[in-house]
């Protein structure tokens, strides 16, 4: 099956996610391309054979160097139809999400998305999705050629195979309404302040607390449990608390020994952050909350009352 | 401005969902809800309208009783619903959907066509981008800011990298984030001036749409089975009686984290 990974880049490195999902695809199939694209990416297109990559298509044009899905798209569909590529797979990001939707639907194509695990099963590919609040696992397949599919961010690592790969550039002709979006503007998130990423114990807080204030509930919590603060995405857009604490789907993936999720209701782009800790707490008012669904423990209450409380016992218990 | 909103009516509470094994579809026979990462694409086109005049027309695909859903966005303060219910259209997948709700939005010749970031059901983050290329628009997703003026659409939004800044000639299609707004609640008012809204329901056929490219016929994904999820261990829950502090505090010492 010629199989091929959309293979992202920012600041000249191929994305993790992607690399990951190359390191799967040559599992399954050792002869896998990989896909670049964006302007004056030759460098970053060579450095794919390493993780993988029996051969690199790339398109190296001034339209590809925004982070923009719509040209994405136009690319994409004319690599697949002239090399007959039947399977093409994507790590989940912002962009990638619509560049594999917007393809979907250019060729009429079956898209399965949030998959965690790939198989063959009588030579037959076969996604693996956890639905309904991880409650039930799908196995979906494809009808018809080509397959794409959206892999799940952190799913797979990468491996360094230390190969070369031949880069193979293709054309491509833009549509109009493709190149009608513009970047104006690229902010880099602030600098980095202590990292959650290797924490033990991780307190987060989101819209629940109510208040940017209230986030002294959650230090006063992290702090006496050694542990650090990190925030949902819906307070950090809200202004409340900084990007760089910020875990989920465009944020941070993280998992410590323990994670208390304080007024945090469980969107799936915060669960993808934070799912693989190990023991998780939450405390939320709403009983339906999605978190409690895939928590171990999980408590219905005003995390007002709660979290000051609980600080004060785990600090009787530290002394 | 013509604004057309899509929302989805989605099984109320992920706790009951379930997927009906024979089927293999989602169970939508039980009480439904407007999916509410929707509402925010709501209120986002109400206050657009608000600010600068305009025209809120509700879109959505579903059974009959998506006008629930539909109603709900009415109740809000948009003007008009369509609703897509068709039988043939049941076990859509994205391409399906797509064609579908591209043929329905096409002729209402909206400027600018909003969704919600998510479906709480299907957890799917997708459909947007799928319908714009159908309907050949610019898209923008993500966006947790948007302005719209002078012909142009322009959305802040944030990426694993931090904010891009994206704008977009009108018409387009643009997909926002939970964290652009809160919406609002229906008033009473509201809810009692929903019913005498114009509400148009379209079959496939009413559309144009071949049966044979909607429903589990257009798919090209297929479910093939369902699995119970890995042992994650049990979920302990519990609510407060004003002891949940040292509960938390006896769980914490016996799995041994604190």
């Amino acid at each position: 099956m010629p199989a091929a990974v959309f293979l992202e880049h920012h600041d000249g490195e191929l994305l993790k996610p992607a690399l990951g999902v190359l390191a799967k695809a040559a599992e399954l199939d050792g002869d896998v391309a990989g896909v670049v694209l964006g302007s004056g990416v030759k460098d970053v297109a060579g450095k794919a054979g390493a993780y993988g990559a029996a051969k690199v298509y790339v398109a190296d044009k001034p339209e590809l160097e925004q982070p923009l899905p719509q040209p994405r798209v136009d690319a994409l569909a004319a690599l697949v139809q002239e090399q007959g590529i039947d399977t093409l797979l994507f790590g989940a990001s912002v962009l990638s999400a619509d560049v594999a939707s917007g393809l979907a639907a250019r060729l009429g194509a079956g898209l399965n998305w949030d998959l965690t695990d790939l198989v063959l099963e009588d030579g037959q590919l076969i996604g693996k999705r956890p639905a309904l609040g991880d409650t039930v696992y799908v196995d979906v397949g494809w009808n018809g050629e080509p397959r794409l599919a959206l892999i799940r961010a952190g799913t797979f690592e990468p491996k360094e195979t230390g190969g070369d790969a031949p880069v193979e550039e293709f054309d491509v002709s833009f549509e109009d309404f493709s190149l009608a979006a513009t970047m104006l503007e690229q902010a880099h998130a602030e600098s980095e302040g202590p990292s959650i990423e290797d924490a033990d114990v991780i307190v987060a807080g989101g819209r629940g607390l109510g208040s940017p204030d209230n986030f002294k509930l959650v230090e006063e919590l992290a702090k006496a449990l050694g542990g650090a603060v990190a925030a949902t995405r819906a307070v950090v857009d809200a202004g409340w608390y900084p990007y760089a604490t910020q875990v989920g789907q465009t944020g941070k993936t993280v998992s410590p020994k323990l994670y208390v999720a304080c007024g945090i209701s469980g969107a799936i782009q915060h669960k993808v952050g934070m799912q693989s800790s190990g023991v998780i707490v939450a405390i939320n008012k709403d009983p339906n909350a999605p978190i409690f669904d895939f928590c171990d423990l999980g408590v219905v209450g005003d995390l007002h009352e709660i979290v000051p409380k609980l600080t004060d016992l785990v600090r009787q218990r530290r002394s | 401005v013509k604004i057309a909103v899509c929302v989805k009516h989605v099984p109320e509470g992920t706790t009951h969902a379930r997927i009906d094994p024979q089927t293999k579809r989602l169970d939508r026979s039980g009480e439904g809800a407007i999916n509410s990462f929707d509402t925010h694409a709501v209120e986002e086109a109400l206050r657009i309208k608000e600010a600068q005049d305009g025209e809120v027309v509700v879109v959505s695909m579903g059974p009959q009783s998506a006008q629930d859903s539909v109603r709900k966005a009415l109740a809000m303060g948009a003007d008009s619903a369509l609703l897509i219910t068709d039988d043939a259209a049941a076990g859509s997948d994205l391409v399906a959907t797509t064609a579908a709700l591209s043929a329905a939005l096409e002729p209402e010749g909206a400027d600018l066509i909003l969704f919600g970031q998510q479906a709480s059901d299907s957890d799917g983050a997708v459909l947007w981008s799928a319908v714009a290329d159908r309907l050949r628009r610019p898209v923008i997703s993500q966006v947790a800011e948007l302005t719209v003026a002078d012909g142009k659409v322009t959305g802040k939004r944030q990426t694993e990298f931090g904010y891009d800044t994206i704008e977009a000639p009108l018409p387009a299609v643009v997909a926002v984030s939970d964290a652009i707004n809160e919406p609002r609640y229906p008033s009473l008012k509201g809810i009692m001036g929903a019913r005498s809204k114009p509400q148009r329901s379209v079959s496939l056929s009413e559309l144009g749409v071949e049966a044979g490219t909607v429903g589990e016929a257009g798919s090209k994904t297929v479910v093939q089975a369902l699995n119970d999820p890995p042992p994650r261990g049990d979920t302990v829950k519990l609510e407060d009686d004003g002891s949940a502090a040292e509960k938390i505090v006896e769980y914490l010492a016996e799995k041994k984290v604190l």
